[in-house]
């Protein structure tokens, strides 16, 4: 009896996760399908910019300050073994524009901005205000959901830019001014390493697609979240968790189609 | 159930007896099962989205703590309707909100957050962007719940007053029997999903019907019993009879 409902309770949650992967694809497509409105209300979207990308400055400059001066630290004891420290500023440069920008930018803003929209969303359905807009005969899909969507997905790529730019600021105040790597060749190698299309275009190609996962997550959970206290919690929580893990997996997928040879 | 234009009434009945599930099926939020809801000649659940919506423009739901859009000011949630389903001037909506926020007696409150008004104010703001586009059926979820006795009246007043001035039907459903018998027309009774008794409030308080007699007293035990069904209560308390 034990196997049997142990089997049963696996085969339950299989079969309501792939349902839940189904609403959520269901609930993307409506999103794009109602983003029209969006764009001819362009404020609405700028309103969501300043709460999604806006707030999220602070937390993706301090980061990305102190990811790059750990990762100057770092790769000039690693470099030094092998005499090329000269190389700290491609090293750098590379490491965030390619991987550590996008992703730590995406998880960040998973935490920041995706929780907040997850929490804020449920709230507005356990407080009826959802039902009160399709009562008002305004779909809440074109006007809560689709404004936050595309503020995601314009603010995440330039979240991860900005991460990245402030990252090798980070590195070069750790390893130009700090430890004394010569400043021209830091400067010159990433010059020279770092390639515009390959480095720069795939890095950004990752934090679009972060930013339109993490969105969806995070919206789709507030919008599924039961209309309870700890309803809400909950799918904060999931979004966090969800996000991230997705980000991770997804980032190594596409680190394995755009830079496998390179 | 009919509810005729012109009309406040009242839909009274125990929690969970289905008064809530029957504003959502008047609303076309749900798909009634058995029967069919009809408002201005069109059956409501063999609308499409677009007709729903139409339809939903004619009306108007006041939500039980009030359903403000926090992230908006008094003045934005009036506001609301009319800049989503109006080409009005910004002038124009100025004028009407200012109308409606006057008719509710918050003007002043207009540019203050929801989560600077009392219970009251809020229900009152509520009731202004119900009646924002001057909808031809007003449906009223627990207006009274949680509100001391002068927000009760005024509620009560204002409700009857902006039926009458907007020519609208408005349904009501309540547990409040003392304030709604002071202001509707008509009353239904439900308990289990079915209509248990009906009239107008003055044959209402003279019933003999004793579901309605324990309803509009407010007494312990009768039809609806006190004790919630369940086993034997010697046999609970492990007692030999």
């Amino acid at each position: 009896m034990a196997v049997q409902s142990t089997i049963r309770a696996i085969g339950h949650q299989i079969v309501n996760t792939v349902w839940r992967i189904g609403v959520a694809a269901r609930f993307f497509f409506l999103t794009l399908l109602y983003s029209g409105n969006s764009f001819r209300r362009f404020h609405l979207i700028i309103k969501e910019l300043f709460s999604s990308g806006v707030m999220s400055l602070i937390i993706i400059i301090v980061a990305g300050l102190f990811v790059g001066m750990v990762l100057g630290l770092q790769g000039y004891e690693t470099l030094k073994r092998y005499g090329s420290e000269s190389a700290l500023g491609v090293m750098v440069a590379l490491g965030l524009v390619r991987e550590l920008g996008p992703v730590m930018a995406a998880l960040l803003f998973a935490s920041r901005a995706g929780s907040a929209m997850t929490a804020e969303i449920g709230l507005m359905k356990a407080t009826e205000q959802i039902s009160a807009m399709e009562m008002m005969a305004v779909n809440p899909i074109a006007r809560i959901v689709a404004p936050r969507f595309w503020a995601g997905v314009i603010s995440m790529p330039l979240l991860a830019a900005l991460f990245s730019a402030v990252g090798i600021f980070g590195g070069y105040l750790v390893g130009v001014v700090q430890i004394g790597v010569d400043e021209g060749s830091f400067w010159s190698q990433m010059q020279a390493a770092v390639d515009f299309r390959e480095d720069i275009m795939n890095g950004a190609i990752k934090s679009l697609v972060f930013g339109v996962v993490v969105t969806v997550i995070a919206l789709f959970e507030g919008f599924d979240a039961p209309p309870t206290a700890e309803g809400v919690s909950g799918a904060t929580t999931r979004t966090v968790v969800t996000s991230s893990l997705a980000i991770l997996m997804l980032d190594f997928v596409l680190t394995a189609i755009m830079f496998r040879g390179a | 159930m009919t509810f005729p234009k012109g009309k406040l009434v009242a839909i009274m009945g125990l929690s969970g007896c289905g008064k809530t599930t029957l504003l959502r099926h008047i609303g076309g939020a749900l798909k009634p099962t058995k029967g069919y809801v009809k408002m201005d000649g069109q059956v409501m659940h063999d609308l499409d989205r677009q007709g729903l919506y139409a339809m939903r423009r004619k009306m108007g739901m006041l939500f039980q703590f009030g359903a403000l859009f926090t992230d908006m000011s008094v003045y934005d949630n009036v506001a609301f309707q009319m800049r989503e389903h109006t080409d009005l001037s910004e002038d124009l909506i100025h004028s009407l909100v200012m109308m409606k926020l006057h008719a509710v007696g918050l003007r002043g409150a207009q540019d203050m957050m929801p989560s600077e008004l009392s219970g009251g104010m809020a229900r009152r703001v509520a009731l202004a962007r119900t009646v924002a586009l001057d909808p031809m059926l007003i449906m009223y979820d627990e207006p009274f719940a949680g509100l001391d006795p002068i927000s009760l009246t005024v509620i009560g007043d204002l409700i009857r007053r902006l039926n009458d001035a907007l020519g609208a039907t408005s349904i009501i459903v309540t547990h409040d029997i003392q304030e709604s018998l002071k202001i509707v027309d008509y009353v239904y009774f439900m308990a289990g999903g079915v209509i248990r008794a009906e009239g107008t409030p003055d044959e209402l308080r003279a019933s003999k019907n004793d579901f309605v007699r324990q309803f509009v007293h407010g007494e312990m035990d009768g039809p609806v019993p006190f004790h919630y069904p369940g086993a034997d209560y010697h046999q609970d308390l492990n007692l030999r009879t």
